[in-house]
């Protein structure tokens, strides 16, 4: 076991790939805690445990600690652990920027944690923060948590510099961009992204700090300024935010599939498209976020149809996945697993989305629990499982020992039942009529909030296996030893390294000589 | 039996797939159209009647797109596994493919744009209205401003703290009701005008097909013509703070002849007992307090409290500070009563505290200003001073309202 000291300065980008997976571990079962409590409330009418005003403060923090927490620390680690032996370099760019990167991720998430215990409590207008409810209604907490997300906006920046200034310099002989596996692509493409919008969300939140503090009306219509140009700004920010998490994810995928298909990928080349793409539309389609908000009706015809639009590369992206299996020899070891459940389901959330496209339908969806139900299947079933399957597929790599495929597959069967039981009901309670956000409800959407609670608990017992897999797996060295070749059909340099990968990889440069989607 | 399943065992397939989606369909198609349990509701106007149609469309749209990208992949699972000792095919793209299946997306998409194009057209049209009312969202409550009419009032969540509480069984409407519903009539075009006091709200009745922001410098508009007299319930769908959960719509559409008589009697009903579950609420009691009876006193300022204060303020006084201040010993409640009476009628700048100017009577602020300087030990002299435990009468809010030029007249 290494110390403390050590962990604090390592510069080594295993490492603190490492660092950013158990971060994210934690601050995913921190979130999950809440998003439990919030479903004890709502699992019988009436109130049970939490009163309305903590229970706001569940709701905003489980939306900022799982996203800007679990998933985009996840993602950050596997680009650290992955981008180098991907592309043969022996580590990031900048080691001591990468150290930093992450350090500043537990200091941003002590200030917005230790909002919890604070007079008045922690944020509680959900994790849009709307003004004027978070500026001249919100609790003195708010100037901790606008503080923390200016730390972690500058942690995801230096690691979207980092990535980039890696990807473009540190590429081995012969590794053209042509040859790169998709996994780099999306996490190129979505370093850009977080480059053009962290300042974004960095500015309007000092914007809200201004608002609060020093006696400026940006948000506020008394004082000549404009509320709905806080749900501008944000959602410019927010929509492609979403693509942030989704595009690593489809990376992600887009490596297991070919490999358990025994296959390579069809049409690489238009998943790159396909993501570039989606990445430029996420810039214009922000406003169908607030489409009930009043904004002029041909605002609402163009923000239609570019949200659309979106669906085409999302569609080519399942089509093509969807291809590579076909007559494939497929088998189903629980990175492949999971990655069917990403299929079936974030297609499932993306069709919701499409309906939420429909601006007048949409009048009808917004804000209720259709909206609920459709982006918990998009980040739940689609980027978290995403994450999940990427663990099984290089835990060998990283750790040198197999995983149980029994445990693994146990995992996979009760989240998928569990995560339908929890999301596709909460359709049918938005559609019947329930907002979102509430901490208690009319009795006629009494049923099918208990199936939802009893659904959440099973998947939070379920991740309990996955966390039983990792300890097991990394702290007590159980499991048969891994080959170099983990998967049979597995391509890409890392595959070439032993397991587990050294400490130090590629100190002598690979030569690539064909794409990782050309085989024999 | 036996001829049933040489039958099916003949069948490719694909055709099974088929088969499966119309048993599917066949099974699903009565919770689909007749539980609005599950889906949306087809509403009572036009307007909702187009949405649910759009909805209907793009759900089978959206359906038969699953099922077919569904029934591959799930074809491809079931045969193409090594486990059948396949052996994997090389082809690693098709042009003719992809191209296909990027235009026919993007056809069916546009597609889409046009119905919907058309239908939020209409909707917008706003002109020609009959009845007008501007629809205010205020921290937790609505009020109703008749346009054409002097009819003004509040309208606030009806269900008692008991029942919430689980204290008594929840009723029928629990949290669906409100002491005051706004009225309008059928068959008439109706113009809701949409602002808000403090922060953003959003008015939705699902049944009349509108959700709309209600939001603090904007007016936002919508219509809609009811097409038959009931009771539409829904919500307010914008997190709006602690008590967003309790914030309730209630809109009563009645006949021409019954709008009528409601309108020429002010706004209230004929039949008090026609409000049914609303006696609930305490109707402002027709008799002047006595303000010499303190106990009389405190038992309607209490009742005033529980339906004003209690949400921020709590039952016992003590508050949310720093948010929401505590009355408990603190300098609202034992400093002079003018300060005290100057705060509830004019809210505090710039924090959550609203005014009640509009909202309470004279009477009733005296009542609950008493309440809070008597109540949890606050009349403790000795303690507190000399303002402690003082008595605020009506009178005493009539001249702060003339001493803060809310109305015309002489101290």
């Amino acid at each position: 076991m290494k110390k403390i000291g050590y962990w604090l300065s390592t510069t080594n980008h295993k490492d603190i790939g490492s660092l950013y997976l158990w971060f994210s571990l934690l601050m995913f079962l921190a979130a999950g805690v809440m998003a439990l409590l919030i479903r004890v409330e709502l699992s019988h009418p009436g109130r049970i445990l939490l009163e309305p005003n903590l229970y706001n403060q569940m709701v905003t923090m489980h939306g900022l600690i799982m996203i800007f927490g679990a998933i985009m620390p996840a993602l950050a680690g596997f680009a650290n652990w992955q981008i180098p032996m991907m592309i043969g370099a022996s580590d990031m760019a900048f080691p001591r920027l990468n150290n930093w990167s992450f350090w500043l991720l537990p200091v941003g998430f002590g200030l917005m944690g230790s909002t919890l215990f604070m007079e008045g409590g922690a944020p509680n207008f959900g994790w849009t923060m709307y003004a004027p409810l978070s500026t001249t209604y919100g609790p003195p907490s708010t100037d901790f948590m606008i503080l923390a997300i200016h730390v972690l906006g500058i942690s995801s920046i230096l690691a979207s510099l980092n990535i980039i200034a890696t990807i473009i310099n540190l590429r081995a002989p012969g590794m053209t961009y042509s040859r790169m596996p998709i996994f780099v692509w999306s996490w190129l493409i979505t370093s850009f992204l977080l480059l053009a919008i962290m300042p974004i969300l960095a500015g309007t939140v000092t914007m809200l700090l201004t608002d609060r503090h020093f006696g400026t009306s940006f948000f506020a219509a008394a004082g000549g300024g404009d509320p709905l140009m806080f749900q501008h700004l944000f959602w410019f920010f927010g929509h492609p935010e979403v693509y942030v998490l989704v595009m690593p994810a489809f990376g992600i995928i887009s490596e297991i599939i070919p490999t358990f298909s025994r296959k390579p990928l069809f049409g690489a080349n238009l998943m790159i498209y396909a993501i570039a793409c989606i990445a430029v539309l996420s810039f214009i389609v922000w406003i169908h976020h607030m489409f009930v908000t009043g904004v002029s009706v041909g605002v609402k015809i163009f923000f239609m149809f570019t949200t659309l639009l979106v669906a085409v590369p999302t569609a080519i992206k399942v089509f093509n996945w969807t291809a590579t299996m076909y007559k494939g020899a497929l088998t189903f070891e629980t990175p492949m697993l999971f990655s069917i459940g990403f299929l079936f389901l974030f297609t499932l959330g993306g069709l919701g989305g499409l309906m939420l496209g429909i601006v007048p339908a949409d009048y009808q969806y917004q804000d209720t629990y259709f909206v609920v139900g459709h982006f918990h299947y998009a980040i739940v079933t689609g980027v978290y499982y995403a994450i999940i399957a990427g663990v099984y597929y290089w835990l060998p790599k990283w750790t040198g020992r197999m995983y149980s495929e029994t445990l693994g597959a146990w995992h996979f069967w009760l989240s998928t039942i569990a995560a339908n039981l929890t999301f596709l009901p909460m359709h049918f309670l938005g559609l019947a009529g329930m907002p979102r956000r509430i901490p208690d409800y009319a009795l006629q959407f009494a049923d099918f909030n208990q199936i939802v609670s009893a659904g959440g608990f099973l998947f939070g017992i379920a991740q309990l296996i996955f966390v039983y897999v990792l300890i097991e797996n990394v702290f007590f060295k159980k499991g048969k030893k891994a080959a170099a070749q983990v998967w049979e059909c597995a391509k890409g340099l890392e595959w070439t390294l032993d397991s587990p990968a050294p400490h130090h990889s590629f100190l002598t440069q690979p030569v690539v000589t064909k794409s990782v989607h050309e085989w024999d | 039996m036996a001829m049933m399943i040489s039958v099916r065992m003949r069948l490719k397939g694909s055709q099974v797939l088929v088969r499966m989606f119309f048993v599917l369909s066949m099974f699903l198609s009565p919770f689909i159209h007749t539980a609005n349990r599950i889906n949306m509701s087809e509403g009572v106007t036009p307007v909702s009647h187009e949405i649910y149609q759009l909805h209907m469309l793009i759900f089978y749209i959206c359906s038969i797109v699953g099922i077919l990208t569904f029934g591959v992949i799930t074809y491809t699972i079931l045969k193409h596994r090594k486990s059948r000792g396949v052996k994997p095919a090389k082809f690693h793209g098709n042009i003719l493919v992809e191209v296909v299946w990027t235009v026919v997306p993007l056809v069916i998409l546009i597609g889409m744009v046009y119905p919907a194009a058309k239908v939020l057209l209409d909707m917008d049209d706003t002109s020609k209205a009959d009845v007008s009312v501007r629809v205010t969202g205020i921290q937790w409550k609505w009020k109703y401003d008749y346009l054409d009419h002097d009819i003004s009032f509040y309208s606030n969540l009806a269900t008692p703290s008991a029942q919430i509480e689980g204290l008594e069984p929840k009723g029928e409407n629990y949290l669906l009701e409100v002491d005051k519903p706004i009225v309008v009539p059928i068959h008439k075009k109706i113009r809701f005008l949409f602002t808000s006091q403090d922060v953003i709200h959003s008015w939705w009745v699902p049944e009349l097909g509108i959700k709309v922001d209600a939001m603090p410098g904007y007016i936002s508009d919508a219509w809609a013509i009811i097409e038959k007299p009931g009771i539409y319930r829904g919500q307010c769908t914008e997190l709006c703070g602690m008590m967003h959960g309790y914030m309730p719509i209630v809109l009563e559409a009645k006949t021409q002849e019954d709008y009528e008589a409601w309108l020429n009697n002010k706004g209230q009903d004929m039949d008090v007992a026609v409000a049914g579950d609303i006696g609930t609420m305490q109707l402002p009691a027709l008799e002047p307090i006595d303000f010499d009876d303190l106990p009389k006193v405190m038992d309607k300022g209490l009742s005033i409290y529980k339906a004003n204060c209690t949400a921020c303020h709590k039952d016992n006084g003590q508050g949310m500070p720093p948010v929401f201040p505590s009355f408990v010993g603190t300098s609202i409640v034992i400093g002079p009563p003018e300060e005290h009476i100057k705060i509830l009628l004019l809210g505090v700048q710039g924090k959550a505290m609203q005014s009640y100017a509009d909202q309470l009577s004279d009477e009733e602020i005296a009542a609950v200003i008493t309440y809070e300087r008597n109540a949890w030990g606050n009349d403790d002299k000795e303690k507190y001073g000399e303002y402690a435990g003082s008595i605020v009468t009506p009178q005493m809010v009539a001249d702060m309202r003339v001493e803060l030029g809310l109305k015309e007249g002489r101290k």
